[in-house]
């Protein structure tokens, strides 16, 4: 059983979502909807499972759907059609109570616009999910505390949100998602408001959680490298329609149409291929020259150990987590990777 | 099938039109009338000047009605009229009976405390209140009667116009409900409410609570359902994500978040009180307004000057003590200062 399940959902905005749905169903589009009923379509047929533990990326334009698709999986949004399974219940059949119990327990939000309470500090922000199950001041702002610690904002626990900048209030949107300490965890452009530094330290501590906790991450991002460097599946949606579901390396490698090829045109791949998927199998290694080597996880990805590989100009050997010798990566396999017919072969090998 | 439905509400219209018109005419006085209707139909000379029998009978049942509500509920407006009655007077007497630098002393701590200890604040409202007895001595214990009328009538639009508000902006129903009324009771002239008033209550300070009520908490439901609803939507959404009840969303951040727009609507409030209670002086309603009146009979204008400077001075006091607070308030919640990393 998949951890969330989304069953051919529609979504209509409107006054009379159920007058236009037949004609969504027949395959009009969206413009066309638009345009003769003046409704708006959210989404458009998605189905998707989400199994659990992973992180499963959502990508698209603005306005292709990204949040409408995030909030109906806690019921912000009811769909007009279909149905969302979490853990094998319906959403749609919860009431008022076991709706509040699911969302206490169940899961937690980032927002994209951070939706913080102005009238509350840092710390009372980040402990609203604790406060709302009833746990009492010093429990939760001791969690709240170590929370605000994880996201580096000590120090300004005692601050109003507007006293802080747009990426400091997306840390603490974040730090309140993670108090709550639930299964699964809703990420809306969690780190689009941050610099780059503590993006990717933020991408760093995700990936951690993530070895450690094992979490079901839903995250939404505009940000290729950043889905393809988290995500375990991706889902990419245009105006409302699901389009590609696949591996970030399927992804790459076989856009499904022009628009996610679009997408990843301008990919970094070495950013994206891991060293064991471009590596000399260790039995196959003879005339490497071995004199000078790297040591290099199997799971690292190029971008990660090419300037060591350049600034030494050494030949790489790949070893696992224990240590055991898996292949070799000369010049050779490295430039071939980063040029494009390399990367058709790739797809074929990890298929 | 759309169109059907239109044409169907229109013919009833028109039924019901039809059938006011035909009960008009059948109420209408014999002498007034044509000898037989049929008559109508064959002498047009009726179409030149507006005919006696076209005449809506809506006086005499609204004053059978007004009696009818009398008879059966006269126990309760009474119960009413007793407790406001009560309240007012008790509240008027201990402060007379005050000495009045004792009174001044109360006003500027109140202030100091409301305004969240700005000074200027404080010494402003200090000297209002000060000139209000060195205008004119005979002042000063009207306008404890006119802030007395003012507060208890504030203390109803607070008690009941807020609930309200908050009822309105979370049932859409009953948004589409009221509006009207409210609409209804913004745009009848002022002096109209004191009449319901007077007939229920009698003269005095009572059908002046009633009419200051009616008159002045449209504005703050509105601006209560207002502030409500302008809430950030993806902060209520938060709010919900995170499993709160509805309780624990409206107490917890709905209400925190309207209290600057409900601050204003009670500062508008005490505005429009005032207001009401200097025109309610000609129902016999004692105050600071029947000076005026007394200056405008006798063609006293600097009696009447006099009198107009005091309640300026009123209405400074209350505009600043409710406004300050407001700021107050949302300053805690707003805080505006801004720091860089
Ligand atoms: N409450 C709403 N009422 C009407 N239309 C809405 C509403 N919410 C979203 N929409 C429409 O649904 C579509 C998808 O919006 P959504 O917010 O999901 O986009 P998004 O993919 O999250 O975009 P972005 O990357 O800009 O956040 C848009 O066309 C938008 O106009
Ligand atoms: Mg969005």
């Amino acid at each position: 059983m998949s951890k969330i399940e989304v069953k051919n959902v529609y979504k209509i905005f409107g006054d009379q979502p159920s007058k236009v749905l037949p004609m969504v169903q027949q395959g009009a589009t969206k413009e066309e909807i638009l345009d003769k009923t003046g409704h708006t379509v959210g989404l458009d047929n998605v189905s998707l499972s989400i199994e659990e533990g992973e992180t499963f990326v959502c990508m698209g334009l603005s306005g292709s759907g990204k949040s409408t698709l995030i909030r109906h999986i806690n019921r912000l949004i009811d769909p007009t059609a279909g149905e969302v399974l979490v853990e094998g219940t319906n959403v749609m059949d919860l009431d008022q109570k076991k709706l509040i119990e699911f969302r206490r327990h169940k899961m937690s939000m980032v927002f994209q616009r951070f939706g913080l309470f102005p009238h509350k500090t840092v710390m009372e922000n980040v402990g609203y999910g604790l406060e709302v199950q009833g746990q009492k001041p010093e429990e939760r702002n001791k969690t709240a505390m170590e929370k605000i610690e994880a996201v580096g904002l000590i120090g300004f626990e005692h601050q109003y949100p507007n006293q802080l900048s747009g990426g400091m209030q997306q840390r603490v949107g974040l730090a309140r998602a993670l108090a709550t300490n639930t299964d699964i965890m809703l990420m809306d452009e969690a780190f689009s408001a941050l610099d780059p530094l503590i993006r990717s330290d933020m991408q760093k501590q995700l990936i951690n959680l993530q070895s450690e906790l094992k979490k079901t991450i839903v995250f939404i991002t505009h940000d290729l490298d950043e889905s393809l460097r988290l995500g375990d599946h991706i889902g990419i949606l245009n105006h409302g329609k699901l389009v590609q579901v696949g591996t970030p390396i399927e992804i790459i490698m076989k856009p499904a149409d022009d628009y996610v090829a679009a997408f990843v045109k301008d990919v970094n791949r070495a950013k994206v291929i891991k060293a064991k998927i471009i590596m000399k199998p260790a039995n196959s290694s003879d005339g490497i020259d071995k004199s000078n080597l790297v040591k290099v996880n199997e799971d690292q990805f190029i971008d990660e150990f090419l300037p060591k590989v350049v600034c030494s100009n050494a030949n790489c050997e790949i070893v696992d987590k224990e240590g055991a010798v898996k292949g070799y990566i000369t010049k050779k396999e490295l430039s071939k990777a980063l040029t494009k017919e390399h990367m058709a072969d790739a797809a074929k090998s990890t298929k | 099938m759309k169109k059907y439905k239109t044409y169907l509400k229109y013919f009833i219209y028109l039924i019901i039109f039809a059938f006011v018109i035909i009960i008009s005419y059948r109420s209408a006085k014999p002498r007034y009338k044509p000898e037989h209707y049929t008559d109508i139909f064959k002498d047009f000379s009726w179409l030149n000047d507006w005919p006696k029998w076209l005449d809506f009978p809506l006086m005499q049942p609204l004053n059978s009605g007004f009696d009818w509500l009398i008879a059966k509920y006269g126990i309760f407006f009474e119960g009413i009229n007793f407790f406001l009655l009560g309240l007012y007077t008790s509240m008027k007497n201990s402060i007379v009976s005050l000495p009045w630098p004792l009174v001044i002393a109360a006003v500027i701590l109140i202030t100091y405390f409301a305004s969240g200890r700005k000074t200027q604040t404080t010494v402003l409202v200090a000297f209002c209140t000060f000139f209000l007895g060195f205008l004119s001595p005979r002042y000063w214990d009207k306008c404890i009667m006119t802030t007395c009328i003012v507060v208890i009538g504030m203390l109803l639009c607070i008690a009941i116009g807020i609930p309200v508000g908050i009822a309105m902006a979370r049932n859409k129903k009953v948004r589409n409900a009221l509006l009207p009324i409210l609409d209804l009771m913004q745009t009848i002239p002022s002096f109209c409410y004191l009449i319901p008033g007077i007939l229920l209550f009698g003269l005095g300070a009572v059908p002046a609570i009633i009419a200051i009520f009616v008159y002045a908490v449209p504005p703050l439901i509105r601006l209560t359902d207002l502030g409500i609803r302008l809430v950030d939507k993806e902060v209520i959404e938060a709010s919900e994500a995170f499993g709160a009840s509805k309780k624990q969303t409206l107490w917890g951040v709905q209400i925190p978040l309207a209290l600057p727009n409900i601050m204003q609507g009670i500062n508008q409030c005490t505005m429009m009180s005032l207001a009401m209670v200097v025109i309610a002086s000609m129902i016999g309603t004692r105050g600071i307004g029947d000076e005026v009146l007394l200056g405008l009979q006798q063609l006293n204008v600097g009696m009447a000057t006099e009198a107009g400077i005091a309640i300026v001075l009123l209405a400074i006091i209350f505009d600043r003590i409710t406004q300050s607070y407001g700021e107050k308030i949302q300053e805690r919640t707003q805080p505006k200062k801004k720091i860089d990393l």
